[in-house]
């Protein structure tokens, strides 16, 4: 594939997985999974917990590597081309990854500087992402002194500035109270559209999905369904996500 | 540009060690003080229980707590190489491993950046404990505080490579404290840092054997013909060797198809 075609191919499909399976010792928990993600779309990636989530998520960050199956990102397969792979991803992980006993802006100037990013861009690009979640005058104040719901914009801000095409989120909202869930749902589906980022985001809470929004069911590692929310329900003739849910995951608690 | 990328990370995550020791303000006291106590304490109990005749690299009768600085030079740099490995398990447990191990840079260069900036950090603390010492009168020749840089560089980088090997393969932090008795403590003990090779022969052939292959042993000697002006070849071998084996194996381990990670289970 030329470089040309991949950036290209990066304008539609920021996220292809193909067979991907993984196995830990005995127990398999990804079995073919199979899918696609286009830029500009914000996808719900729904499973109860040991569905396969955080799994799939170390895989396409390549903290583990899968046996069987292919990763590619924007084009990049992410065993043969790392490095190229890893720049076009920002992540989210469900457990904080800020440093405490640092400030907003020094956990984000580390980024930066680990993206190759340094100098007057890193603080205009710092800026930019704060100013967009009104965090800008809190920059220098440690990440301690910050509320959940604050941290979590921080994070979203440190995975957006390196400019990824992709976006992963892993759970981002749990433990957060309604307001601060309700601004980043619709931050994060506001920057899908406005900033043409592919967006996979894993919840179990069947709330956070738009109507627009495409939906993967994963359940015990396997895609039980995948489309948009009408296709997602037409194929299980259920009349709302959670109905489509509940039949997929044969009743397991969401 | 490839090279300005590499630069600016490690740059930034030397300076990230750095920061977070220098405003752990107890790290930086606890660190100090436990070379201090066996310098002014167990070292000047010690002195008249112990003879040492005259061994290279000294030229002339010396104090005992001359003889063991090198040692706890040696011992700071285990510990501060213990003590990063600490902090890995600990970062991977709070995730900023996972986006260490996740921006787009060659694995290898990543642990080894990790691995400069502990080594940085314990050389910091190493000056610091000689500024102290040469205040207590042991005053080395001055050109052995320049010589010592590369030679505590070298031990560093080992001591701290054989930290991350254990960080690999710990899983939660309360295995610390397996490592403290399994690891420091030996190794600590079995060396050339309290006393020199040939009064571990007189008690015990086996300890001789075990204290001369113990790579900190070597790394203590590094450090002490260097604190003399003097090059130790055998030392300096001994020690490259162990940091390529140590590095090699901590790169193995954190290899996402093939190290300790997956056989850990678990993604969170």
């Amino acid at each position: 594939m030329s470089q040309a075609l991949r950036q290209t191919n990066c304008k539609e499909i920021a996220l292809s997985i193909e067979d991907l399976s993984f196995s830990y010792s005995d127990k398999k928990a990804l079995d073919q999974v199979s899918f696609d993600i286009q830029s500009g779309e914000c996808t719900v990636l729904l499973g109860p917990n040991g569905a396969g989530k955080s799994t799939l998520f170390a895989l396409i960050t390549r903290l583990y590597d899968a046996r069987s199956g292919r990763i590619e990102l924007c084009g990049f397969d992410i065993k043969q081309q790392t490095s190229k792979a890893l720049a076009r991803l920002g992540v989210v992980f469900q457990q904080s990854t800020l440093d405490m006993d640092l400030t907003v802006m020094q956990n984000l100037s580390y980024h930066a500087a680990l993206h190759g990013i340094g100098g007057k861009l890193a603080k205009q690009r710092i800026q930019e992402e704060l100013e967009r979640l009104n965090m800008y005058d809190r920059r220098q104040e440690k990440v301690r002194q910050l509320n959940g719901g604050h941290r979590r914009r921080v994070e979203i801000a440190r995975a957006l500035l390196h400019k990824p095409s992709l976006l992963l989120l892993d759970e981002p909202t749990v433990g957060l109270d309604v307001p601060s869930r309700q601004d980043i749902v619709e931050h994060v589906h506001r920057l899908a559209k406005d900033e043409n980022i592919a967006v996979l985001w894993a919840t179990h809470l069947i709330d956070e999905i738009y109507p627009d929004d495409r939906v993967i069911i994963l359940h015990k590692g396997q895609v039980k369904a995948t489309g948009t929310v009408d296709d997602v329900l037409q194929q299980t003739a259920t009349s709302s996500i959670k109905d489509a849910f509940y039949a997929l995951t044969q009743g397991v608690q969401a | 540009m490839k090279i300005l990328h590499y630069w600016r990370a490690i740059w930034g995550i030397i300076w990230r060690e750095c920061w977070r020791f220098v405003t752990q303000r107890e790290r930086f006291v606890s660190a100090l003080v436990r070379p201090l106590v066996w310098l002014f304490i167990f070292a000047a109990g010690f002195r008249s229980a112990l003879g040492l005749a005259i061994s290279p690299p000294y030229e002339t009768y010396i104090l005992y707590e001359a003889y063991i600085v090198p040692g706890l030079c040696s011992m700071i740099q285990l510990f501060n190489g213990m003590q990063s490995s600490l902090s890995m398990v600990y970062d991977r447990e709070m995730g900023s491993m996972r986006i260490l191990l996740t921006c787009p840079l060659p694995r290898w260069f990543l642990l080894l950046s990790k691995l400069l900036a502990g080594t940085a950090v314990s050389i910091l603390q190493v000056y610091v404990f000689l500024g102290i010492a040469w205040c207590y009168d042991i005053r080395p020749p001055v050109q052995g505080y320049g010589w010592i840089l590369p030679a505590l560089v070298l031990s560093g980088l080992m001591l701290g490579a054989l930290g991350l090997l254990l960080s690999s393969f710990i899983k939660q932090l309360e295995n610390f404290a397996g490592v403290m008795n399994f690891v420091i403590f030996p190794m600590f003990f079995m060396s050339t840092a309290l006393y020199p090779l040939w009064k571990i022969k007189e008690s015990s052939a086996l300890l001789h054997r075990l204290a001369q292959y113990n790579p900190f042993s070597q790394a203590v000697e590094l450090i002490r013909f260097a604190l003399y002006g003097q090059f130790n070849q055998h030392a300096f071998v001994y020690t490259l060797v162990a940091f390529i084996v140590f590095m090699t194996l901590a790169i193995f381990g954190y290899n996402p198809s093939k190290g300790m990670m997956i056989r850990k289970g678990g993604a969170g």
